[in-house]
C-alpha cells in the first residue's frame, strides 16, 4: 500500500458509481424485472413453533390444477441450506422447529391467485414443547437442537481471573440484555429463477453474497458448480440481512422454476419478510470486574449468551464476533469470556451490521458506566485510565503494533461535544425542569474483515480486466446495496492504473462472469477487495512495462495501445490476484489466542438525551462520532456510512422492539414497528482521525459495521446521566422508561419530602 | 360491479389511458401497465413513502391511491423529474451530496423534496424534517439527505448539471 504519495482519485468526494441510474429511478431492483412467460411463486409457512406434520389438505374449492405445488421430497440434492453447518432445512420434512418455516411452495401464473391459495393449504401439527428464551433452552430441559440446545460455545482466557477477585479494592458486577433488531432494509427480499435442463438454474436477486447462494443452489439441485448462475440485481438495502437468506429463497424459486418449467418470481411483501426473515440475535452479557484501589482493570469476567433461534444459521461466526468484542479497548491482565449461542424455536436469527459487536458493546459499555458510578470516578477519565495502547496487548493477546489512538479520539470528542461545560449545564438545569438532559459515551473497537483465520480460508481472488472497446471493469462479486462497492472499488481501479473514474466499470455481480472475491460482511470490501484490486492494478501495470514497453508514466492513450498490443500475443487483458495474509499473523481457533482481526477501526460516540419525565419519552438531540478507520476513500460514502449506521443504533436503543408471541412476530408492519424518522435523527457530527492501514485498499480499514456499535450503550449512559437510572436493557421505548423511571421517582419520594 | 374501467389521466406530462379494475392501485398501474418501475414499494400501507408521486401538486402514497381517483389527475413519477436530457436540481443535488445509497427510498424521497422546494423554496431544517417525516429511508440517517436538499434549494445548477442520456 503505497500511503506516502498523493493520489488523485481516491480520498475525492466522486459521485457514487451507480448514483444517476437510481435518481432516474432507472436502476432495476429484481421486482422491476419480468421475464417471458414467469410465474409467481408463494410459501406456505408453519402456524406452530414445534412440532410434527401430520397431514396437508387441499381446499377443493380451488382448481389445484392450474398451480405448482413444490415440498421436501421434490427436491433433487440435499435439503438443506450450506451455511456454516447445513442443518436448516430448504423445506420442512416432516417436522417443524419454528414458525413461518417454509412447508411447501405453490407457484401460479396470476400472482393474486398464489397469495390468496396459500389460505387454502391446510396443515395439521402434533405440537411439541417449544422453547422461546435463553433460560429455558440453557436449562435443557427439551432438546430442540441437537442433544443439548447448544449451537456454539466459545472460552477465552488471558492471564488467570480467578486469583484476583481476592486482593482486588472493587468488584462489580451486572447483567445486561438486548432484543431482536430487524435490518428493515426498504426493499424486502425479493429472487426470479429459472431452470432448464441444459443449462440448469440461474437465478435474479437481492443479495449480498452471489457465491453463497451458488453454494447453496448446487447442493440442492445436485448440481456441477457451471450449471448454476447467481447474478445480483440492484439491491435496496442489506445491512447483513441478504446475507444468508437469499440462500433459502433463491432455493424455493429455482425449485418452483424446475418443476413448472416457466421462471419464477418470489418477492415478499413486507409483512412476510419481517416475521419470516432473520434479524439480530438476543442477547445477555453478565459482567463480573475487579478493579484496584485506582480504578485500574485487573479482571473482566464476561459470561455471554445469544439466542440463536431455531436453526443454526451463522450463530457460530455472530458468537464469535460477539466474544472477541466483549472485553473491548481496554488494557486488562486477567479476562475471561465464556459464551454460548443457544437453539429456541423462535424464527432463526441471523447476520445484522455488526454481527454480534452491538450486543457485546451494549453490555460493556453499559458496564464501565456502572463501574465508574461504583468507584466514583467520572465515566471518561475511569475510561481513559484503562484504554489500550499501541504495544498493549489485548485479551486474545493480539499486539496493537499499528498506532492505537483512543486517548486522541476522546479529547477529540470532548472538545467537539463541549462535553464538561454541557453536562454542568444540564446538572443545574435538570432539578428544575420535567425534561431531564444528559451526556452519554461510548468507546469501542470493530474488527475489520473475517476473524482469526477466516480471511485466509476464504482465499479470495479478484482484479480487472480490459475489454477490447477500452473499458476496464473490476472484477469482483462483492456487491453494492447502498455502501457503495461500486464507487470505491472503482477508486482504487482507476488509482491504481493511473487511467480515469469514468474508464472503469463493474462487472457485472453474476457467479459466471466474476471471481469469488468472498462474501460482502464484515467491513471487509474495502479494506481486503480493495487492495486486491489495487495489486492487481499495481500487477497489469508491471506485466504491459515488461511485455509490451508501457512507459513508467503512461498516459490514458498510451496506457489502452499498450493493452491492445498485450491482447495481440495474449489474447485476453486480465490481472487477478490472490489474498495474501498480512505477514506475521498467528492465530489458533481452539485457544482463540492470536491476531483476532487484522486491523480494527476505533470510535468514541457522544450522545445528548432528553428524558421527558411527563411523557417517559427519550430523544437523542445530538450525536458526536470520532473514529479512526485508516484512510477515508470517499468522505461523502464514509460520512454516510457513520450517520447511516448511528441513525440504525439509534432505533436499536429507542424504537425498535420485536414482540414476539409464542415465537411469531406480532408486530410485523411498519405500522408498528418503528424505525427513526426524518423527524427523529438528530444532527450527526462525525469526524475522521486517519491513519492508513499498511495492508488495506489505500490504507483503508473496515467501516461499515463500526458506527452501529456505540449509539445504544451511549444513549442508555445518557439517559442515566440525565435521570439517575441505569437501564440495562434495550430497546427502551416509553413504555420501558416508564417501568424503570416510575419505580425511581417512588424510591426517591420520601427523601424528597 | 364492473371488473375494469378505462382511466385516463396525465403522467409526467402526457396523456394516458388504461384499463385497469377502478380499486387497483395507482402504484401497481404505475408499475404493471405503463411499465414506469421508477416508483417502489416498500410496505404497502401508506408508512415508508417510497411509492411517492405527485398528483394534482399534492405528494401521495400511490399504493393507497385506487387509480380510479387518479380519473382526470396529473401525475408526476421520478421519470418526470428530469428535463430536457439534465438532472433536476433536486437530483443533482443528491448525487453531489450523497442523498441516495441503496436507492430504493430515493425515487419517493425526490418526489418529496421536490414537492417540498418547489412550494417553499427556501426550507429551514425543521421543514425539511417534516416536509420529509413520511419517507423513510434505512441507510443515509437523513444527514445527507437534508443537506441534498438545502443545497438545491440554494445551489444554481443550472450550469453545473449532470447531462443525461434518455431523459425527458
Amino acid at each position: 500500500m503505497n500511503t506516502t504519495t498523493t493520489t488523485r482519485i481516491v480520498g475525492a468526494p466522486v459521485h457514487r458509481k451507480e448514483g444517476i441510474d437510481k435518481l432516474l429511478g432507472r436502476a432495476r431492483y429484481v421486482d422491476d424485472i419480468e421475464r417471458e412467460g414467469m410465474w409467481y411463486g408463494a410459501t406456505v409457512r408453519s402456524t406452530i413453533p414445534r412440532g410434527i406434520i401430520r397431514s396437508i389438505t387441499y381446499d377443493r374449492r380451488v382448481d389445484w390444477s392450474e398451480f405448482v405445488v413444490v415440498t421436501a421430497g421434490d427436491i433433487p440434492g440435499d435439503n438443506h441450506i450450506q451455511l456454516i453447518v447445513a442443518d436448516q432445512p430448504c423445506l420442512a420434512d416432516g417436522i417443524v422447529n419454528h414458525c413461518e418455516e417454509a412447508i411447501l411452495l405453490l407457484a401460479h401464473p396470476d400472482k393474486n391467485k398464489v397469495r390468496e391459495a396459500v389460505s387454502a393449504v391446510r396443515v395439521e401439527y402434533e405440537p411439541l414443547p417449544p422453547v422461546f428464551t435463553i433460560e429455558e433452552s440453557e436449562r435443557q430441559e427439551q432438546a430442540v437442537w441437537g442433544k443439548d440446545n447448544l449451537l456454539k460455545s466459545f472460552v477465552l482466557v488471558k492471564g488467570d481471573v480467578d486469583s484476583v477477585w481476592n486482593g482486588a479494592a472493587h468488584i462489580v458486577e451486572g447483567e445486561y440484555r438486548t432484543g431482536a433488531q430487524e435490518h428493515l432494509y426498504i426493499e424486502n427480499n425479493g429472487i426470479i429463477a429459472e431452470w432448464d435442463a441444459e443449462n440448469g438454474v440461474t437465478v435474479w436477486g437481492s443479495l449480498q453474497c452471489p457465491y453463497y447462494v451458488h453454494k447453496t443452489l448446487i447442493k440442492i439441485f445436485d448440481l456441477p458448480d457451471a450449471k448454476v448462475r447467481v447474478i445480483q440485481t440492484e439491491t435496496g438495502g442489506a445491512f447483513g440481512g441478504k446475507e444468508d437468506y437469499p440462500s433459502t429463497l433463491a432455493s424455493h424459486a429455482a425449485l418452483l422454476a424446475m418443476k413448472s418449467g416457466h421462471p419464477v418470481k418470489m418477492v415478499y411483501d413486507r409483512m412476510e419478510d419481517l416475521a419470516a426473515t432473520t434479524k439480530r440475535h438476543p442477547s445477555r452479557v453478565r459482567h463480573r470486574t475487579a478493579l484496584d484501589k485506582d480504578g485500574k482493570l485487573l479482571a473482566m469476567d464476561i459470561d455471554l449468551a445469544t439466542d440463536g433461534g431455531a436453526y443454526s444459521t451463522l450463530s457460530s461466526t455472530v458468537l464469535s464476533r460477539a466474544t472477541l468484542h466483549a472485553p473491548g479497548p481496554y488494557s486488562c491482565p486477567n479476562v475471561r469470556v465464556s459464551s454460548k449461542s443457544w437453539a429456541t424455536n423462535n424464527v432463526p436469527y441471523g447476520a445484522f451490521r455488526g454481527f454480534g459487536a452491538p450486543q457485546a458493546i451494549f453490555a460493556l459499555e453499559r458496564h464501565m458506566d456502572e463501574v465508574a458510578t461504583a468507584l466514583g470516578m467520572d465515566p471518561v477519565e475511569f475510561r481513559r485510565r484503562n484504554f489500550l495502547h499501541t504495544g498493549d496487548t489485548t485479551a486474545t493477546e493480539q499486539l496493537m503494533r499499528d498506532p492505537v489512538m483512543m486517548d486522541e479520539l476522546l479529547d477529540r470528542a470532548l472538545k467537539e461535544s463541549n462535553y464538561y461545560a454541557k453536562r454542568a449545564k444540564f446538572a443545574a438545569e435538570n432539578p428544575l425542569s420535567a425534561v431531564k438532559r444528559g451526556l452519554g459515551i461510548a468507546a469501542f473497537y470493530h474488527g475489520s474483515g473475517f476473524t482469526g483465520s477466516g480471511e485466509r480460508i476464504l482465499n479470495s481472488l479478484a482484479g480487472v480486466e480490459v475489454t477490447p472497446d477500452k473499458q476496464v471493469r473490476v472484477l469482483v462479486s462483492n456487491t453494492e446495496f447502498g455502501q457503495g462497492t461500486n464507487t470505491v472499488l472503482t477508486q482504487i481501479a482507476a488509482e491504481s492504473l493511473g487511467i480515469d473514474y469514468d474508464d472503469i466499470l463493474m462487472a457485472p455481480s453474476d457467479t459466471g462472469i466474476v471471481p469469488n472475491s468472498g462474501p460482502t460482511v464484515a467491513s471487509r470490501t474495502v479494506m481486503v477487495v480493495g487492495r486486491l484490486i489495487e495489486r492487481a492494478g499495481e500487477q497489469l501495470l508491471n506485466v504491459l512495462r515488461e511485455n509490451v514497453g508501457l512507459g513508467a508514466r503512461q498516459t490514458r492513450d498510451e496506457f489502452f495501445a499498450a493493452c491492445e498490443r498485450y491482447r495481440q500475443t495474449n489474447g485476453e487483458v486480465v490481472s487477478l490476484v490472490r489474498y495474501e495474509a498480512p505477514p506475521g499473523i498467528y492465530w489458533n481457533d481452539e485457544t482463540y489466542h492470536g491476531e483476532a482481526y487484522p486491523s480494527y477501526a476505533w470510535s468514541i460516540h457522544v450522545a445528548q438525551v432528553a428524558v421527558d419525565m411527563i411523557t417517559y419519552s427519550a430523544e437523542v438531540e445530538e450525536f458526536w462520532a470520532v473514529q479512526e478507520v485508516g484512510r477515508v476513500l470517499n468522505p461523502v460514502l464514509a460520512t454516510g456510512q457513520i450517520e447511516g449506521g448511528i441513525a440504525q443504533g439509534i432505533g436499536y436503543a429507542l424504537y425498535e422492539k420485536v414482540v414476539l408471541n409464542d415465537g411469531r412476530m406480532a408486530n410485523n408492519q411498519m405500522t408498528n414497528y418503528i424505525i427513526p424518522t426524518a423527524e427523529d435523527v438528530p444532527p450527526i457530527h462525525a469526524y475522521f482521525e486517519e491513519i492508513p492501514f499498511s495492508y488495506g485498499g489505500y490504507g483503508a480499514k473496515g467501516i461499515g459495521e463500526l458506527p452501529h456499535d456505540g449509539p445504544a450503550p451511549a444513549i442508555v449512559n445518557a439517559i442515566k446521566d440525565a435521570t439517575g437510572v441505569g437501564f440495562r436493557h434495550i430497546p427502551l421505548l416509553p413504555e420501558d422508561l416508564f417501568i424503570g423511571l416510575a419505580a425511581h421517582q417512588q424510591a426517591e419520594a420520601p427523601a424528597n419530602r | 360491479m364492473k371488473t375494469s374501467s378505462l382511466i385516463h389521466f396525465t403522467l409526467n406530462g402526457e396523456s394516458c389511458t388504461v384499463q385497469a379494475p377502478p380499486m387497483k392501485r395507482l402504484l401497481d398501474v404505475i408499475r404493471e401497465d405503463l411499465h414506469l418501475t421508477g416508483t417502489k414499494e416498500g410496505c404497502g400501507e401508506g408508512e415508508c413513502g417510497s411509492c411517492s408521486v405527485r398528483m394534482n401538486g399534492e405528494l401521495v402514497n400511490s399504493c393507497l391511491v385506487p387509480v380510479l381517483q387518479a380519473e382526470g389527475a396529473v401525475v408526476q413519477t421520478v421519470e418526470g423529474l428530469a428535463c430536457g436530457g439534465a438532472l433536476h436540481r433536486v437530483q443533482q443535488a443528491f448525487l453531489q451530496c450523497g442523498g441516495a445509497q441503496c436507492g430504493i427510498c430515493t425515487p419517493g424521497m425526490l418526489m418529496a423534496a421536490v414537492q417540498l422546494v418547489e412550494n417553499n423554496p427556501h426550507p429551514s431544517l425543521a421543514e425539511i424534517r417534516e416536509g420529509l417525516a413520511g419517507n423513510l429511508c434505512r441507510c443515509t440517517g437523513f444527514m445527507r439527505i437534508f443537506e441534498s436538499v438545502l443545497a438545491a434549494a440554494t445551489t444554481d445548477y443550472a450550469a453545473q448539471s449532470e447531462k443525461v442520456e434518455n431523459a425527458r
